[in-house]
């Protein structure tokens, strides 16, 4: 019976926990628009989960499209058609690995800096102290993040296909001795314009994802030292999970 | 304020470097981009059979892309599919008793329209149609073609020696 009760009750708590975060993301939509008239909050946030995560994405986009071009061109070998080298690789960073890798390391860079760094603000009462102040700390402190992050996103994930590219001409043209040409010329053959906005698409979805859960786990962390750490961690574990799944779910629109 | 500085400068060449890599990603990888934007003209095409034609397909003379295909429909009175070709105007010369084909790229390739230049002193206007097609090769009526030749075949021989 007291099985049955649990079970119940954590469900409850589930139901709970999606609904608050539904109305937390509702409520960071609703102010976007205002806090949009402070575009130096942006810029600031910008610079933290963009511009400052550049380094790691760009480096492993660069490996990750290495990895790719030597793969691609063991698997081509056995059917003789290295040439289609490019393409493989092309297809496969835009569509599918530039914006799932670049939104997973999103999430441990910029995702877990979000949710200390506003959980740390709860648990020191600056929030609590911006309501004193008659200030939205929504709007203030969560909603530059926010945008901050979903602008951010769909840049790194084209940085990263773009340098995955060079890594895979890198392994494929300099190394394996592929002809550029026919890499560049198959590239564009296989490559169309609505590949690329699929790629688009999915990064500003994953970046909508990951910054809201970002945020929301920071707002709500317990505010103590073990509950910050608690909610660092639950954000990359719930940002990776989601991104996965949106990412099938995406993929099977989208295609 | 040093500081706002330093910021403002990496986002902003952040947010340059975003914007530059899907620039070039647009016109680069893809094959539209800015060779697409030229000035293009239409000529029309009927096949029995399209195959694996697809809209974007290249169009070449001698193997040289000259245009692309730009939309494929299905005629309902005549029950032929109809290929639309853009074609670029700097090859303005092209005789209108040319003849066009629907060939394979390569053993696993996609396929392409490929003209073969006729003789005439005039050359394809804007919205012409082109009236020597050649369709598609549909490789598994190749096969059965060639299997029921076989087929034929061997059945008379028998015959033959049963007649013998």
């Amino acid at each position: 019976m007291s099985l049955v009760a649990e079970l119940a009750g954590s469900g409850r708590e589930l139901a709970q926990k999606w609904g608050r975060f539904t109305l937390f993301t509702a409520r960071l939509c609703a102010v976007t628009p205002r806090a949009l008239l402070r575009p130096s909050l942006l810029v600031e946030q910008l610079h933290n989960s963009g511009a400052q995560s550049l380094v790691i994405i760009m480096l492993s986009g660069l490996f990750v499209g290495m990895v790719l071009g030597l793969q691609g061109f063991d698997l081509l070998r056995r059917f003789g058609s290295t040439e289609s080298l490019g393409s493989a690789v092309a297809l496969g960073l835009l569509r599918e690995l530039g914006p799932v890798v670049t939104a997973l390391l999103f999430a441990g860079r910029a995702g877990t800096a979000l949710t200390s760094e506003i959980g740390l603000m709860s648990a020191t009462d600056q929030l609590s102290a911006m309501e004193m102040m008659a200030v939205d700390p929504v709007r203030r402190v969560c909603a530059p993040r926010f945008i901050g992050g979903v602008v951010a996103m769909p840049l790194l994930a084209a940085i990263f296909s773009m340098t995955g590219i060079f890594g895979g001409q890198l392994v494929g043209v300099t190394l394996m001795g592929v002809d550029a040409g026919q890499f560049w010329s198959q590239m564009r053959g296989a490559v169309e314009l609505r590949d690329i906005t699929e790629g688009v698409i999915k990064s500003g979805a994953f970046g909508l994802a990951c910054s809201a859960i970002a945020v929301y786990e920071g707002y709500h962390a317990v505010p103590t030292a073990d509950g910050v750490g608690r909610a660092t961690t639950r954000t990359v574990v719930i940002s990776s999970v989601a991104v996965l799944v949106l990412d099938y779910m995406l993929t099977a629109v989208l295609l | 304020m040093r500081q706002t500085r330093t910021i403002e400068l990496s986002t902003g060449l952040f947010v340059m470097l975003g914007f530059a890599a899907l620039f070039f990603m647009v016109t680069q990888i893809t094959n539209k981009g800015l060779v697409w934007r030229e000035q293009n003209y239409r000529l029309s095409a009927r096949f029995d059979n399209v195959g694996g034609l697809k809209v974007g397909s290249p169009v070449s003379i001698g193997g040289v892309t000259v245009g692309r295909v730009d939309a494929i429909d299905y005629d309902v009175q005549t029950y032929k599919a109809v290929a639309r070709l853009a074609i670029q105007h700097r090859y303005d010369k092209i005789p209108n008793d040319s003849d066009v084909a629907i060939y394979t790229a390569g053993l696993l390739g996609g396929q392409y329209v490929g003209f073969t230049p006729g003789g005439s002193e005039t050359y394809f206007k804007d919205g012409d149609q082109i009236e020597l097609t050649q369709s598609a090769v549909v490789l598994e009526n190749l096969i059965s073609k060639f299997l029921f030749d076989k087929a034929g075949q061997g059945d008379a021989k028998k015959t033959e020696g049963a007649a013998k």
